[in-house]
C-alpha cells in the first residue's frame, strides 16, 4: 500500500523542521540561565558572564535528539502502539514476580560478607552504610508509603512527617528518660501512628489532588514546627549526640565491656555498621511481609477496594472512614519506625532531613515501582538512591570533563530529570501487573492494560 | 491605625504576587485537572530570567530610563518564560494526558526538582541580588512618629498587576480563545468534536499562566531585590494556597485568594511572629480544604456514578 511505505520511509524533511524548532526554542530557554552566568565580583555586585560554548553545546544536542527522535524513534514507536494490546503480562514481568524475589533477598542477606570479602573492612563500611544502609532505610520508607498510596491509594505527600515523628520520638526519649532502642522502637511507632490517625481525621472528605495538597501543607507544618519550637527541638541546630543502639544491651564501644571485647575480636567500627544494616533489613523484611499478610486480610481487601472505587466500596457497606484511618495509621507506623532507626543510626538529626523533598522522592519510589508491588517498589528505591549515591563514586567524570567537574552537583537534577522520563516512558510503573490477593481455581497475573485505576 | 493601614499596604503587595502566580495554577487545573507543581519553579526560573535580562539592559546596553528598562524586562522575562512552560508541558504532560492520574502529577514533582536544580547547577546556589532600580516613595499621612508610606515599587506592583488583571479577564472571557479555553474547561472531547484544537487550547493556557507568573517573578525581583534557586517552592505553595483558598478554576477567585494570603501572612507577621507565618498559611491551606473543598468562589464539585 502506498501509504504504508510513505509511513515506513524515513521523513527527513519533518525530521529538520522538528529539529529547526527545537533549535529555536531551546536557544531562547537556554539563552539566558545558561548563555549567561550571573556571578558576585570582588564588589559584592552581581555581573554577568557568557558561556555561548557551553549554550551551543546544549542547544546542538537538542537539536540533534530531536532530529533522531523524529526520524527514527517515533514512527517506531508508532509501529509498536499499533500491535494488539495484550492480555498476558510481559515474560519479563512474570519472571520478576514470581522468581526475583528470593534471588534479591538471597542478595541482600549475603550482601555485608560480599562487600567485605571484595573490599576488606575499611573499604566496606563505605558500601555498607552508604548504599546499604542508606537504600534499605528508603526501601523500608517505600513499603511503609506503599500501603497508603499503593493499597488504599490515598495520595499522601507529608509521609515524612511520620518519619519525622518517629525520629525526634526516639531522640528526645532516649536522651532525656535514657530508654533504650529496643522499648522506644514500638513506642516511635505508635506515637508517629497516633499522629498518623490525628491528620488523617480532617482530611477523610478529601480525595485526590486535593489529599495530596493537604498531607503537604501537614508535612510542612511539622517540619516549621521542628524548627521553630526552639525549647523542645532544637532548631535547626539539630539534636545531637543521639544514643546508638546496642547489640541487644552490649554496647558497640572500644571498652571493655563493649561488643568487640566481649565477643574476643578486635575492635572496629565495622560490627556497628554490619548489625545496623541487619535491623533496618529486618525491620524492612517486617514491613514487607506485614503488608503482605493484611492484604489477605479483610482490612486489606477493603483498601484495595477503596482504592479502586471508593463509591462502590460505600455502597458495598465498607466503613470508608475506618479504613482510610487503618491505612493512615498503619503507613505512619512503619515511617515511625523508620524515623527511629535513623536517629539512631544517625546520632544526630535535624529538620533539614525531613523536608518536603524528601516526602516527594518516597511518593517518586512507589508510584514509580508500580503502585501496589513490592517488587516494584523495592527496585526503584534501589535504583533511585543507588543512582544517586553512585553519582558520589564516578571519579573518571573528572578525567572527561576536568577536574572541576562535581558528579554529585547533578545528583538532584539527575533525579528529577528521571522521574519525569521513567512517567513518560511507563506511566503505571515499572512492575504495573497486579497479582490478586483472592482468585478462583489459579492465580494469574492482570497485565497492565487490563489494570483500571481509581480515582481515590 | 498607621501600623494597620501600613500593613494593609505591605499585604496587597505580596498578594498582589501571589495572585498573580495562582492564576496559572488556577487556570490549569480548571482546564486539565491537574495540580502543576512545577508553577512555583516556573516562577522561580522566570526570575532568574529578569535577573539576567535586568543585568543586561542596564550594565550591558545601558538603557538609563527605568521606566523603559523595566518594561524590556518584563517582556523579556514574560516571552521566554512562556517558552520554557511551553516546552515543559509538551515533554512532560502531554503524553501523559489521558494516562492515570497520578502520572501528571509525578512528572509535575519530578519537573520541579529538575528546574530548581538546574538553576541551582546553571547559576550557582549563592543568592542573587540586584542593588534597588526604583527608589521613591509617597506618605500617605501619619506625620512624624509614624508615616504610613506606599513605595514607588509598591505602586508599580499595584498598577501593573491591575492592569494585566484587566487584559487576562478581556482574553477570558471576550475572545474566542478564552471561549475555547472555557468550552475545554467543561468538557474536553465534547469541545474537541466541535472543531476546538484542545491541545492548542491547553498550550496557550500553559503560555498564559506561564507569562503572569513571569509578570510575579520580575515584580518579585524589584520589590525584594534577591532571587536563589531555591525561592520556588515556599511562593509556589502559598499561591496554590490562595488558589485554593478563592475557588480552584475561578480566576478572580485566584485574585482574592492571593490577596487574602498575603495580608493574613502580612497581619500574622505584624500581630503575632514571624516565626509560625508559613504554618498560619499551610493551615489555612488545610483548613479551607477541609471546611469549604470548594473555596470562595468555586462551584462545589458533583460527583456522579
Amino acid at each position: 500500500m502506498p501509504g504504508e511505505a510513505q509511513a515506513a520511509r524515513l521523513d527527513f524533511a519533518r525530521a529538520l523542521k522538528d529539529a529547526a524548532l527545537a533549535t529555536a526554542v531551546s536557544f531562547a530557554m537556554f539563552l539566558p540561565l545558561i548563555g549567561f552566568n550571573t556571578v558576585l565580583n570582588l564588589r559584592n555586585e552581581t555581573v554577568l558572564e557568557t558561556r555561548f560554548g557551553t549554550l551551543a553545546v546544549f542547544v546542538a544536542i537538542i537539536a540533534a535528539a530531536t532530529f533522531l527522535n523524529t526520524l527514527v524513534l517515533a514512527p517506531w514507536r508508532a509501529r509498536r502502539a499499533q500491535r494488539a494490546v495484550s492480555r498476558e503480562p510481559g515474560k519479563i514481568s512474570q519472571w520478576l514476580s514470581r522468581r526475583f524475589a528470593p534471588f534479591a533477598l538471597g542478595f541482600v542477606l549475603i550482601y555485608p560478607a560480599l562487600v567485605l570479602s571484595l573490599t576488606g573492612s575499611s573499604g566496606a563500611l563505605k558500601w555498607i552504610d552508604n548504599f546499604g544502609i542508606q537504600i534499605l532505610i528508603y526501601v523500608m520508607l517505600a513499603f511503609g508509603l506503599n500501603i497508603v498510596v499503593g493499597l488504599a491509594g490515598l495520595l499522601d505527600l507529608g509521609y515524612v512527617a511520620f518519619y519525622a515523628v518517629g525520629a525526634y520520638s526516639y531522640a528526645l526519649l532516649a536522651k532525656t528518660f535514657g530508654l533504650s532502642f529496643y522499648m522506644l522502637l514500638p513506642l516511635a511507632g505508635i506515637l508517629a501512628a497516633f499522629w498518623g490517625i490525628l491528620l488523617g481525621f480532617p482530611v477523610l472528605r478529601l480525595r485526590g489532588d486535593y489529599l495530596a495538597i493537604v498531607t503537604l501543607a501537614f508535612g510542612e507544618i511539622i517540619r516549621l514546627v521542628l524548627v521553630n519550637w526552639i525549647p523542645v527541638t532544637n532548631g535547626y541546630a539539630g539534636i545531637s549526640g543521639v544514643p546508638r543502639p546496642t547489640f541487644f544491651g552490649i554496647p558497640f564501644t572500644a571498652g571493655d565491656d563493649g561488643f568487640a571485647a566481649v565477643f574476643g575480636l578486635p575492635f572496629s567500627p565495622i560490627y556497628r555498621t554490619i548489625f545496623l544494616y541487619y535491623l533496618i533489613l529486618a525491620l524492612a523484611l517486617l514491613t514487607a511481609y506485614v503488608t503482605l499478610r493484611l492484604r489477605r486480610l479483610p482490612v486489606g481487601r477493603a483498601w484495595e477496594a477503596l482504592r479502586e472505587d471508593e463509591i462502590a466500596c460505600r455502597a458495598l457497606g465498607i466503613n470508608t472512614t475506618s479504613t482510610k484511618l487503618t491505612a493512615f495509621a498503619t503507613g505512619a507506623m512503619f515511617g515511625g519506625f523508620a524515623g527511629s532507626f535513623f536517629a539512631a543510626r544517625q546520632g544526630f538529626i535535624s529538620p533539614d532531613s525531613f523536608t518536603f523533598m524528601e516526602s516527594a522522592t518516597i511518593v517518586a519510589m512507589v508510584v514509580l515501582g508500580g503502585m501496589g508491588s513490592q517488587i516494584g517498589v523495592a527496585i526503584a528505591a534501589v535504583a533511585m538512591v543507588g543512582g544517586t549515591e553512585i553519582l558520589r563514586e564516578l571519579d573518571f567524570l573528572k578525567e572527561i570533563f576536568g577536574p572541576d567537574f562535581d558528579p554529585t552537583q547533578y545528583r538532584m537534577l539527575l533525579f528529577g530529570f528521571a522521574m519525569v522520563v521513567i512517567m513518560i516512558w511507563k506511566p503505571r510503573g515499572l512492575v504495573s501487573t497486579r497479582e490478586p490477593s483472592v482468585f478462583l481455581k489459579e492465580r494469574k497475573l492482570i497485565s497492565r492494560d487490563l489494570v483500571k485505576e481509581g480515582h481515590g | 491605625m498607621e501600623v494597620f493601614v501600613q500593613q494593609l499596604i505591605n499585604g496587597i503587595t505580596l498578594g498582589s504576587i501571589y495572585g498573580l502566580i495562582a492564576i496559572g495554577y488556577t487556570m490549569v487545573f480548571g482546564i486539565i485537572g491537574m495540580v502543576n507543581f512545577a508553577h512555583g519553579d516556573v516562577f522561580m526560573v522566570s526570575a532568574f530570567i529578569a535577573l539576567v535580562a535586568l543585568l543586561l539592559v542596564t550594565t550591558w546596553i545601558g538603557i538609563a530610563s527605568v521606566t523603559l528598562a523595566l518594561l524590556i524586562v518584563l517582556l523579556v522575562a514574560m516571552t521566554l518564560t512562556s517558552v520554557v512552560n511551553w516546552t515543559i508541558e509538551r515533554f512532560a504532560y502531554r503524553p501523559l494526558r489521558g494516562s492515570f492520574r497520578l502520572a501528571p502529577l509525578i512528572s509535575a514533582i519530578g519537573m520541579s526538582i529538575f528546574l530548581s536544580n538546574f538553576v541551582q547547577v546553571a547559576q550557582g546556589p549563592r543568592v542573587k541580588s540586584i542593588p534597588p532600580i526604583v527608589s521613591g516613595e509617597f506618605v500617605l499621612f501619619g506625620g512624624e512618629t509614624y508615616p504610613v508610606t506606599l513605595s514607588a515599587k509598591q505602586l508599580i506592583i499595584w498598577v501593573v498587576t491591575a492592569v494585566l488583571l484587566a487584559a487576562f479577564w478581556y482574553v477570558v472571557a471576550k475572545t474566542s480563545l478564552g471561549r475555547a479555553q472555557r468550552a475545554c474547561e467543561q468538557d474536553r472531547k465534547m469541545a474537541a468534536l466541535l472543531g476546538i484544537d484542545v491541545d492548542r487550547t491547553i498550550s496557550i493556557t500553559f503560555i498564559m499562566g506561564a507569562a503572569l507568573a513571569a509578570v510575579a517573578g520580575t515584580l518579585y525581583l524589584m520589590y525584594y531585590g534577591v532571587i536563589s534557586f531555591a525561592d520556588g517552592f515556599t511562593p509556589g505553595v502559598k499561591a496554590f494556597t490562595a488558589a485554593v483558598l478563592g475557588g480552584i478554576g475561578s480566576l478572580p477567585g485566584a485574585v482574592i485568594g492571593g490577596l487574602l494570603i498575603g495580608l493574613i501572612e502580612t497581619f500574622w507577621s505584624a500581630y503575632f511572629t514571624t516565626d509560625y507565618k508559613d504554618v498560619a498559611a499551610f493551615s489555612i491551606l488545610a483548613i479551607t480544604l477541609v471546611f469549604l473543598p470548594q473555596g470562595i468562589l468555586g462551584r462545589p464539585d458533583v460527583e456522579k456514578v
